[in-house]
């Protein structure tokens, strides 16, 4: 009995949602699951629903978004793909070339993406021309944080340059402060190696190195310069780093043990949550040297059927990149709006420093895309790049050893 | 009919669980045997490509590392796990008074699951919360126990754990083998004056010797397919100084959309497990015959 009540409402329902007037339905796989995060997922949800749209929400924890390939790898091989997924950088292009991404052009040419956009970012957003998925924040992730408090009672400046970096810690280390709060596991030891290498290479070297992946550019001497400044900076974090989680690194700096960190500005809700306040106890500035190294979080569209999913996606796609949720989901996250054209009156000062580099950077060619947290390359690459990252990081490897492994490790990654 | 039955109702009974492991057992070793000889990255392909999958394998220094790490780990944690199995076995067995309360507490570790044991150990290892830091607390400061934070010795802390809470079981295999023993031989022997050591050493052990061979297949078995302990105790870190071949699949087909590659880590990970446990099955199919 009962399923015939269910099948005639399904029936009837296929009815409506075939007529004209389709109501937006999305199933939406991501994975922003810890508290700000959840939040920021749910000014969506509301926003969504606002507009007359029903929202499923598949929320997949786990692995730093690991668990939710997987979900996702396993749906589109049953040929179920959800309707918008939490994707980024060149995994985007990877799953367009599988053939399972939707065009969703005619909403970015009708909202002017192209102009409200920067042009790198928007790169990210095309497969072969087409619009494919939606930008929803950009975090900088070439950060050097520091405690305001220690740096003033020891005469040190925010350092500009990364020989006033180590002669800074220099300092630091014979006042008995641990110069650089760190943790030993790889993607921090990525994060850390790339905002050295932007600062050394500079942004066109670094362009060539970890987007083209240039084999001059990764074997040349001034690489042998970004492992030996790593070598350096080993010696600025304490003995006990192995393991050590990001934001345990983050209150080191924040209760004074420790002066700098090197990390994305996530580290400032950490601060935030703290209570501290940006340019009083803590200090941002952008890691020594000129550029820009973003983490963007988007949303992928994939090909699904039936008009109120593709009502759906479009709205959604409306939604993310619209001026009310990039602003509210942005301040709850600690990033700041992909779009250029938000009023930033609400957002901290390292929020609008941020923003103002990155209009900056994108005017003069240097807005990149971070490796470490996968805007630049694809797995298999930016893998083999942290694999001898890390070794050389954990070792005693000279820095010579450690390009010429870089340069085989992305010969064999191939 | 009820002859039919009679005869054929262990087949009927047996072939649900036969087409399961058929099919998910040997199914996908077919599966995963086929992918590794492809370029599958993101998504399985299935166009055959030859042996490159393996010989960027054996080209990667991260997977040298791993593979090294296994042997290292698996002779370490099997060789000392069944001795130390053995002397606490020969110990409780020696009619002690407590024998039923020391037994319960040397299984226990057992119970635990391996996330467990591996972050109590994190936390035991950490220079700067547990051991290393409480006897400093004592006023000894020159003390170090850093080897969870050394690349090159952090594998043996997680021998070290393996050990911990393996040792136990190992112990219970032993004992029950000791207890087997038939004990006319060992009053004869006791009655002709021969001293106890000579007793285990010339009698018990060697009648012993399928006890060991299955505490060896156990351990063996747990040595290859090691994959929490790595997780919670050290992360694979530092650097990949402590990735064993599980964790470096893992890696390749979850983190970084290389599935082609992680299957040819699956490949040799299996590998190694035939050529510990076919010449095991050869000698029991072989005994039986006999």
């Amino acid at each position: 009995m009962n399923t015939y009540v269910t099948g005639a409402v399904s029936a009837l329902s296929m009815i409506v949602a075939t007529s004209a007037l389709a109501e937006p339905t999305a199933e939406v796989l991501h994975y922003w699951t810890s508290g700000g995060e959840a939040k920021s997922v749910a000014v969506l949800q509301k926003e969504f629903a606002d507009k007359g749209g029903s929202w499923t929400d598949m929320p997949v924890a786990g692995g730093g978004g690991d668990a939710a390939m997987t979900a996702l790898r396993a749906r589109v091989l049953s040929g179920n793909a959800p309707t918008a997924v939490q994707l980024k950088g060149p995994a985007i292009q990877e799953w367009y070339e599988e053939g399972v991404l939707a065009d969703i052009s005619s909403v970015a040419e009708a909202n002017d993406w192209e102009t409200v956009l920067p042009a790198s970012i928007a790169g990210h957003m095309k497969c072969e021309g087409t619009w494919c998925a939606a930008p929803v924040n950009v975090h900088r992730v070439d950060w050097i944080w520091a405690n305001a408090e220690v740096l003033n009672a020891n005469g040190i400046e925010m350092p500009t340059t990364w020989d006033e970096f180590n002669a800074a810690a220099d300092k630091l280390q014979e006042a008995g402060i641990i110069p650089l709060a760190h943790g030993g596991q790889a993607w921090q030891d990525a994060t850390i190696f790339e905002a050295v290498a932007l600062g050394i290479l500079g942004p066109d070297g670094y362009r060539k190195a970890f987007v083209e992946l240039d084999n001059e550019t990764l074997t040349s001497d001034a690489m042998i310069a970004v492992f030996d400044q790593m070598r350096t900076l080993r010696g600025y974090v304490d003995s006990n780093f192995s393991g050590r989680d990001w934001n345990l690194a983050t209150s080191m700096v924040m209760n004074g043990e420790a002066a700098f960190q090197i990390m994305g500005d996530w580290a400032k809700g950490e601060f935030m949550a703290a209570g501290k306040v940006p340019g009083e106890d803590f200090l941002c500035a952008s890691a020594p040297g000129e550029g820009f190294l973003y983490n963007v979080d988007s949303f992928a569209m994939f090909d699904v059927d039936g008009d109120d999913k593709k009502a759906g996606q479009e709205l959604l796609a409306e939604l993310v990149v619209g001026q009310n949720f990039q602003k509210v989901f942005n301040l709850n996250k600690g990033s700041i709006p992909a779009r250029t054209d938000v009023a930033l009156d609400e957002f901290d000062d390292c929020a609008r420093l941020s923003a103002d580099d990155m209009q900056a950077s994108s005017d003069s060619d240097a807005l990149l895309p971070s490796y470490a947290h996968g805007m630049a390359l694809r797995g298999a690459q930016a893998g083999a790049i942290t694999d001898v990252v890390t070794a050389h990081f954990n070792s005693d490897m000279s820095s010579a050893d450690a390009v010429q492994m870089l340069a085989d490790g992305i010969a064999n990654s191939m | 009919m009820i002859k039919w039955l009679e005869e054929n109702t262990p087949k009927l009974v047996l072939a649900p669980s036969f087409i399961a492991v058929l099919i998910f057992v040997y199914g996908f070793i077919a599966w995963t045997a086929w992918v590794s000889l492809t370029r599958s990255r993101l998504l399985p392909k299935y166009e055959i490509e030859g042996f490159i999958q393996y010989e960027r394998l054996f080209a990667s220094p991260r997977w040298e590392t791993a593979f090294g790490n296994l042997f290292v780990f698996g002779t370490l944690f099997i060789v000392i796990a069944m001795v130390l199995g053995l002397a606490l076995a020969i110990l409780l067995d020696q009619n002690i008074r407590t024998e039923g309360a020391i037994r319960t507490i040397y299984l226990y570790p057992m119970a635990l699951s391996m996330i467990v044991t591996g972050t109590a150990w994190k936390w035991i290892l950490n220079p700067g919360l547990g051991l290393e830091a409480m006897v400093r607390g004592w006023g000894f400061e020159n003390f170090t126990f850093d080897w969870l934070v050394d690349p090159d010795k952090a594998i043996y802390t997680i021998v070290l754990a393996a050990i911990w809470q393996s040792s136990g079981f190992v112990m219970a295999l032993f004992l029950a083998g000791l207890r087997s023993v038939d004990g006319e031989i060992i009053k004869a022997a006791q009655v002709d004056g021969i001293p106890t050591w000579r007793v285990y050493t010339a009698i018990i052990i060697p009648a012993m010797a399928p006890i060991f061979l299955s505490a060896f297949i156990v351990l063996s078995h747990l040595a290859v397919k090691s994959f929490d302990l790595v997780i919670a105790l050290t992360g694979g870190g530092p650097g990949y100084a402590t990735d064993l071949p599980a964790t470096y699949m893992y890696a390749m087909a979850f983190s970084r959309g290389d599935i082609g590659q992680a299957a040819s880590s699956a490949m040799i990970m299996m590998l190694v497990v035939f050529s510990i446990v076919v010449p095991y099955l050869y000698s029991e199919l072989r005994s039986k015959d006999g």
